[in-house]
């Protein structure tokens, strides 16, 4: 058997808006991948600790609530502290263009607002894998 | 996301494991469900260091509050002062293979304590509620340490049955409004409970399901399955459901029945392992000679299928 792609996707924050994350939950799935999605409101710990323990090779965080900037930036710290930086974190949502140049820095891979055609993600995601 | 590598890699991942390790948990289930060259030695390594754990099956409809009550009960034991871990399966798409697996929104808030192991698992194809590798993710979770491990089906319906042949306790979900007794009365899912759930009592009409239930339990080797009623919503009757499982264990480890069981299980495993490796042996380009000559003798009448299959078995070589 192949080794299949399995790809978290997470709401990190207090906004309660799901529908872009539960779309790319689906053009994941579509596209031939293993996506757990872990529900509205969870903390970087509950993030970094799913990740952990459903072994996935890529994180998707989505956030409209304006705390990207706290919350992307700490999911990639825990996960280094759990030695699992391999596992390749990306996130989308509310994101203002000035905010996406430190993000990347902070080792957020990509950055994907609205309007992102669906099949950039999902081959985002199959590159994030290999 | 890179595999680890090297000489002996297993074993250190199983040593790991044994230590209480997450991330090697973690990676052992994932090698076993991709069927990695090195699942098979190192399942061979953990093995010896299971058969410690309570493995307690949930199978109901879909909707029905399965993971809302693994949830509950998740709490029940850790308060209890057991480990607990979950291996929660949800179906693969038979188009894309790809899944969506969404029962761990259920159960976010225990995913961190470190005394539990959340593992979302897809079908990937397997009928019966369940992945090929559900059970060997079971013996992972065991040589973690975990001392109950909840394996939550699909919930397809009716004949998801393969679960009680490997779980020690199984608890069948049901809910209210959800057939009259006639339903109760069809062979399949309602023969397999040793302990039988109504929940969503806050929707009413509970008191009717468990009636028909209860009308429907006849009693097996000194075990009459309770019919439990809860409310995963409003957290009640989880503890009583808990006590119902914890009783459960103790009548099967006190009498004869647990060698009973462990002997089926044993020997339900060794046929499944050896159907496998046939099946894999014989699959696609890699069948061999041997066996295509038997298709042709088939296709032309000159060999019917069972002799075939015999003629071939004897020759056989697996390893």
């Amino acid at each position: 058997m192949a080794k299949k792609i399995r790809v978290l996707i997470a709401k990190p924050g207090l906004d309660g808006h799901d529908r872009g994350a539960k779309i790319v939950a689906r053009a994941l799935r579509d596209a031939g991948m293993e996506v757990v999605y872990t529900g509205l409101r969870q903390s970087p710990e509950d993030i970094v600790e799913a990740a952990i323990q459903e072994d996935v090779d890529a994180i998707g965080l989505s956030c409209l609530s304006g705390a990207h900037m706290t919350l992307f930036p700490a999911v990639v710290r825990l996960l280094r502290r759990r030695r699992a930086s391999d596992i390749v974190v990306a996130g989308g949502g509310i994101i203002p263009d000035e905010d996406v140049p430190r993000l990347k820095k902070a080792g957020i891979k990509a950055v994907f607002g609205p309007g992102t055609p669906l099949s950039e993600i999902v081959a985002f995601f199959r590159d994030a894998a290999k | 996301m890179s595999r680890p590598g090297g000489p002996g890699w297993q074993v250190k991942l199983v040593e790991q494991l044994l230590r209480g390790d997450k991330r090697a948990a973690a990676k052992l289930i994932s090698m076993i469900e991709d069927d990695d060259a090195g699942a098979s030695e190192a399942l061979a390594a953990i093995y010896p260091k299971t058969g410690k754990c309570h493995v307690v099956g949930f199978t109901g409809p879909p909707g029905v509050g399965k993971s809302s009550l693994i949830n509950r009960l998740v709490r029940e034991f850790r308060e209890r002062g057991k480990t607990v871990g979950v291996v929660a399966v949800d179906p693969s798409s038979p188009f894309t293979g790809g899944a969506v697996l969404g029962d761990r929104i259920r159960m976010a808030d225990t995913g961190v304590d470190p005394g539990v192991f959340i593992r979302s698992m897809a079908t990937r194809g397997h009928a019966g509620g369940l992945a090929l590798a559900t059970f060997d993710a079971v013996k992972v979770l065991d040589a973690l340490g975990m001392d109950l491990v909840f394996v939550e089906t699909v919930g397809a319906g009716q004949s998801e049955v393969e679960i009680a042949s490997r779980a020690h306790t199984t608890v069948v979900v049901q809910m209210p409004e959800s057939g009259d007794a006639v339903q109760a009365l069809k062979a399949g899912i309602l023969e397999i409970g040793d302990v039988y759930v109504v929940n969503k009592t806050d929707l009413g009409g509970a008191d009717v399901m468990a009636s028909n239930l209860k009308f429907m339990i006849e009693e097996k080797a000194g075990w009459r399955a309770p019919v439990v009623r809860t409310s995963a919503l409003e957290g009640r009757g989880v503890q009583e459901l808990a006590d119902a499982i914890a009783k459960h264990f103790v009548h099967l480890k006190s009498g004869a029945l647990w060698e009973q069981r462990e002997m089926h299980r044993a020997r339900k495993e060794l046929l499944e392992s050896m159907r496998r490796l046939l099946s894999e042996t014989y699959t696609g380009a890699s069948a061999g000679k041997e066996f295509e000559r038997e298709v042709r003798r088939i296709v032309a009448r000159k060999r019917d299928p069972r002799t075939a299959a015999r003629k071939l078995l004897v020759k056989l070589d697996v390893t």
